[in-house]
């Protein structure tokens, strides 16, 4: 338990919000803050932010935190770990600082921005995000030419149990992604299935949203469900559930086999190759997301599978890797462009488009479901889908194995 | 102040709805329920209410439904007290028992104002609030979107009309409103206080036997409708579609 | 007095009927019509005579005149028209589901155990009862209601009775409460008309009119610039006026606006029974939402399923070139 003077604080409400950051490891360590303002530098958000987190710490410990809880930058940041992968104290910004500094906002009963809060709603009524019916999960089969088990109304052991997360499930433009790789999953000869109408959200963003409520409600269900079906390893086309599954789930005694799709296929590349007959003529760059990027740290296995596809050129944008430029959906950004443009912020798909297309390339790979609609929407504003095309990488492996919908390529 | 809210289960429209075997009535074990829209505005003036003029907040419910998640919502909204009223089973009752085990039950709280929703989307007989109202011996004012306390128990309550304009109303408690918007949308509440609520909330259940009730109507037969005449629906991609409408606008002169 | 008379209450707003009461005369024909009997408005208002002379399509009009009952005031009104439906003694008692008699006319049903049923689309008679169909869960159920005691009671809605043409002109007679009238526990102060210094959506030829389904505050732009490039105005739903991103004098609906401008754009709008009773007269309705089962569709002359931010602003370029 920290003292006031170990925390340097002059009031009550900054100093509990120390003391509970203080409670765990990774959150002791805005303790040793020492406000060198790299975080707030290197924020893509960052310049449109009224409290960037070097201020929210500054803020927390000069008595000011109300002022932090009240402004609207709490609800800015959309979970890029730019800041953490930099602070030379190791802080864990992203994972620590900001969800508590949202779970006293709320606490304090400042009210989220209202896209946002409908979001949370959705999450906790349906399980899904987007506040579709539960029932409706797996409509995306319809018509597929493969099979797609249910656990739910079938149980039976498999070895891969694939978590095909809210957008895939549900988003017209990610229903397609999700066809391709049942395809491809096929195609392998992998056992799978899916949960079916009782899939829910890992909910990834909502724990960095401060919906720390939320989030053990959905974890407590998921172990539940998980328990109760027989499986090797769960696969997941999001990588934000990755991301849940592999660091935070743990803590909570649930702790599973997890991988992003991209791991599971790229341990399964040799097996994978003789598949991809079809020349895929692609001058591509990789955009590496967040969450299987830069916070687990895994950036080669997307660039193995695309050197696999045979006419595949890969390219790199020079912010590539651990320096990547979050698209902006991640960590509840998806509901936040209203609220983050309002306040005078980039819509960071933009500049990211930009980037690609300054490499010349004519396709802007990518291996989460937020990206497709985000940098599409980009492409679009900027004149350019016909310069480049976004595609999953699924849907560049699908085409090459030539099990693909006559997608954007 | 005492304020009561009398919170209403309804189907959730998201879901497809089954009638059940009989051709009657909805089949209730398979809909999923949800609180209704407006008592939720209900239970938010309520809470402002609280909050700008003092006094407590009860909420009444019939158990049915999801209830349960509604109550722990209502107490983690800032509701200071709970009643659950326990019938024999727990399907949706009918209308009319509704009305006297909520009136029962609002009778023994004695409150000065007695908050609802104005309407529901499962409301066939209409609206609850007068029948309530009715049985408790008090005036009803429904289609509220405003109320505000000016002393000796006197409320001043808007009403809303056509063409946006709103009645002014002097009304003496105790009276029942029927709230369809509350002065602010109804407040987030963060999951944790909803989770801690669940474990230390505490509810007044109160068990009520409901007298056989006379009914006026009968329902027939209900079933879901033909797919009315539709609109022409424009196909394509955005451009296609586009030139579509704007070719459209323009036959008809709408484009400068 | 007559068991097989129809009466029909008119809904009335600053000394006019509303729309609603003429389709109620119609309603009210089809029964009388089975019945053998009279269709008789009623009338309550301060000068009820003036405005009986606008029910073209009654046999007769009770119209009852009283200073309490120039303005929305429960009680008196209550009083006033137990006693006309007491000395009547109708079959069906038709009512506008308004305001005003979504209050009273299930208080009166209450207080006098008589039955009543919302939502009515159709009404007819078979051997002595009333059948009605009504709305259910939003119009995503139909119920058809048997009704054998009298008078029964009908909140209908409106669309379900395109008026007819129905020119008679109706005996009136001018009735006065016979028990003064009284204000209770209810007392009316005033009545608050909106801002005037906004926009008159009503008098706009064409309309740009947004719902909860455009998403975010931020994306009223694409709206606003199709409003523009056309010359028309922003307007929107209850839901985007109530989040405050549009004030009441834009709101659309049954507490809003009636709008009939020749062109209404209805984007991200699922097309609620309370919207499109205020915009249906529209000449041109075309309706954007991302849901291909949204009611709005039914309401519409061309639909389009999509992103309302992608469609909309296509739509704004094609529309420059």
């Amino acid at each position: 338990m920290i003292r006031k003077q170990d925390a340097a604080v002059v009031d009550d409400l900054g100093f509990n919000f120390l003391a509970e950051l203080s409670e765990s490891p990774e959150g002791k360590d805005v303790l040793g803050c020492m406000q060198c303002g790299t975080c707030s530098g290197t924020c893509p958000l960052g310049v449109a932010m009224e409290y960037p987190p070097r201020k929210i710490i500054l803020q927390a410990r000069s008595g000011h935190l109300e002022d932090v809880l009240a402004s609207p930058s709490v609800w800015m940041c959309v979970g890029c770990y730019t800041c953490s992968s930099r602070c030379p104290r190791g802080i864990e910004l992203t994972d620590t600082v900001w969800p508590a500094v949202r779970d006293f906002a709320l606490r304090e009963g400042h009210q989220p921005p209202v896209e946002l809060q409908n979001a949370f709603q959705n999450l906790y009524m349906y399980g899904n995000v987007l506040g579709k019916s539960p029932r409706a999960r797996l409509k995306w089969t319809k018509g597929l030419d493969v099979d797609v088990l249910d656990l739910s109304k079938n149980r039976q052991p498999v070895e891969v149990l694939w978590l095909v997360g809210d957008y895939p499930s549900y988003y017209p433009r990610n229903q397609k992604v999700a066809r391709e790789f049942a395809r491809i999953l096929t195609a392998l000869g992998v056992s799978f299935g899916t949960l079916g109408a009782k899939e829910k959200s890992l909910g990834d963003c909502d724990r960095l949203f401060g919906e720390e409520g939320l989030f053990e409600t959905l974890v407590e269900s998921n172990a539940e469900m998980f328990a109760k079906h027989d499986f090797e390893r769960l696969v997941l086309t999001d990588p934000h559930g990755y991301r849940a599954l592999h660091k935070f789930y743990p803590k909570y005694g649930a702790s599973f086999t997890a991988q992003h799709y991209t791991m599971f296929l790229a341990d399964r590349l040799e097996q994978l190759k003789p598949h991809l007959h079809r020349p895929v003529q692609a001058v591509a760059t990789y955009h590496d997301n967040c969450c299987v990027g830069r916070r687990c740290g895994c950036y080669e296995p997307p660039r193995q599978l695309l050197e696999a596809i045979p006419g595949v050129e890969l390219v790199e944008m020079p912010r590539n890797r651990e320096n990547g430029l979050c698209c902006g959906g991640g960590g509840g950004g998806m509901w936040l462009d209203g609220h983050i443009s309002e306040h005078g912020g980039r819509r960071l798909s933009d500049d990211r488009v930009k980037m690609a297309l300054d490499t010349g390339a004519d396709t802007l790979a990518v291996s989460c479901p937020y990206e497709l609609s985000r940098f599409e929407d980009s492409a679009k504003v900027l004149g350019a889908e016909q310069q480049l095309a976004v595609c999953d990488i699924i849907e560049l492996l699908a085409q090459s194995m030539g099990l693909n919908e006559g997608g954007p390529l | 102040m005492k304020i009561a809210v009398v919170l209403r289960q309804v189907p959730d429209l998201i879901e497809p709805l089954e009638i059940a075997v009989g051709g009657k009535a909805l089949d209730l074990e398979l809909a999923t329920f949800l609180v209704n829209e407006t008592d939720d505005h209900a239970l938010e003036q309520a809470i402002l209410l609280k909050e700008s003029a003092g006094g407590d907040v009860t909420v009444v419910a019939i158990d049915y439904g999801d209830i349960d998640n509604t109550l722990f919502t209502a107490a983690a909204r800032g509701a200071d007290h709970i009643v659950k009223i326990q019938l024999d089973d727990d399907t949706q009752p009918q209308p009319e028992t509704m009305s006297i085990a909520l009136a029962t039950a609002l009778k023994d709280i004695g409150p000065d104002l007695v908050l609802l929703g104005s309407q529901t989307h499962d409301e066939l007989l209409g609206p609850l609030g007068p029948s309530i109202a009715h049985h408790l011996g008090l005036p009803y004012i429904g289609v509220v979107c405003g109320v505000e306390p000016f002393g000796g128990g006197m409320l001043k309550v808007f009403k809303e009309f056509p063409g946006a304009a709103k009645a002014a109303l002097d009304v003496k408690t105790p009276a029942v409103l029927g709230v369809l918007a509350a002065e602010q949308p109804p407040r987030y509440v963060p999951v944790s206080r909803i989770r801690a609520a669940a474990k230390s909330a505490q509810f007044d259940e109160q068990e009520f036997d409901p007298p056989p009730v006379d009914a006026l109507t009968a329902v027939t037969e209900l079933y879901a409708p033909e797919p009315a005449e539709c609109a022409e629906m424009i196909e394509g991609d955005e451009e296609e579609v586009a030139s579509r409408v704007a070719g459209i606008l323009a036959e008809r002169g709408l484009v400068k | 007095m007559s068991l097989s008379d129809i009466l029909v209450v008119a809904d009335t707003d600053r000394g006019a009927i509303t729309d609603i009461t003429p389709q109620l005369l119609t309603a009210a024909r089809q029964l009388a019509d089975a019945t053998g009997g009279q269709v008789v408005g009623v009338v309550l208002a301060g000068d009820a005579n003036v405005i009986a002379e606008q029910l073209t399509g009654a046999d007769r009009v009770i119209a009852v005149s009283d200073p309490l009952l120039t303005e929305f005031s429960p009680e008196p009104r209550l009083a006033a028209l137990e006693e006309v439906i007491r000395g009547e003694g109708p079959r069906a008692v038709l009512f506008g589901s308004t305001s005003t008699w979504l209050d009273l006319a299930p208080t009166l049903a209450a207080r006098a155990s008589w039955p009543i049923v919302w939502g009515v689309t159709k009404n007819s008679i078979s051997d002595s009862a009333v059948i009605v169909t009504a709305n259910f869960c939003a119009g995503k159920m139909l119920a058809q209601v048997e009704i054998t005691a009298s008078p029964a009671l009908l909140l209908v809605l409106s669309g379900g009775f395109p008026p007819t043409e129905d020119g008679r002109q109706p005996e009136i007679q001018a009735v006065s409460p016979s028990v003064p009238l009284a204000e209770d526990a209810v007392r009316f102060v005033e009545m608050i008309l909106p801002d005037a210094s906004d926009v008159d959506i009503t008098q706009q030829d064409v309309l740009v009119a947004v719902g909860r389904g455009i998403g975010q505050e931020d994306n009223l732009e694409i709206a606003e610039e199709l409003a523009e490039k056309l010359g028309g105005e922003l307007c929107a739903s209850r839901p985007v006026v109530d989040q405050g991103w549009l004030p009441t004098t834009r709101q659309v609906g049954k507490s809003g606006m009636r709008v009939k401008p020749k062109c209404y754009f209805a984007l991200g709008i699922s097309g609620a029974p309370e919207h499109v009773e205020g915009m249906t007269d529209s000449e041109l309705i075309i309706a954007v939402n991302k849901d291909p089962q949204a009611p709005i569709f039914e309401v519409a002359d061309y639909g389009v399923v999509g992103e309302y931010e992608d469609v909309v602003s296509a739509i704004n370029e094609a529309i420059e070139s």
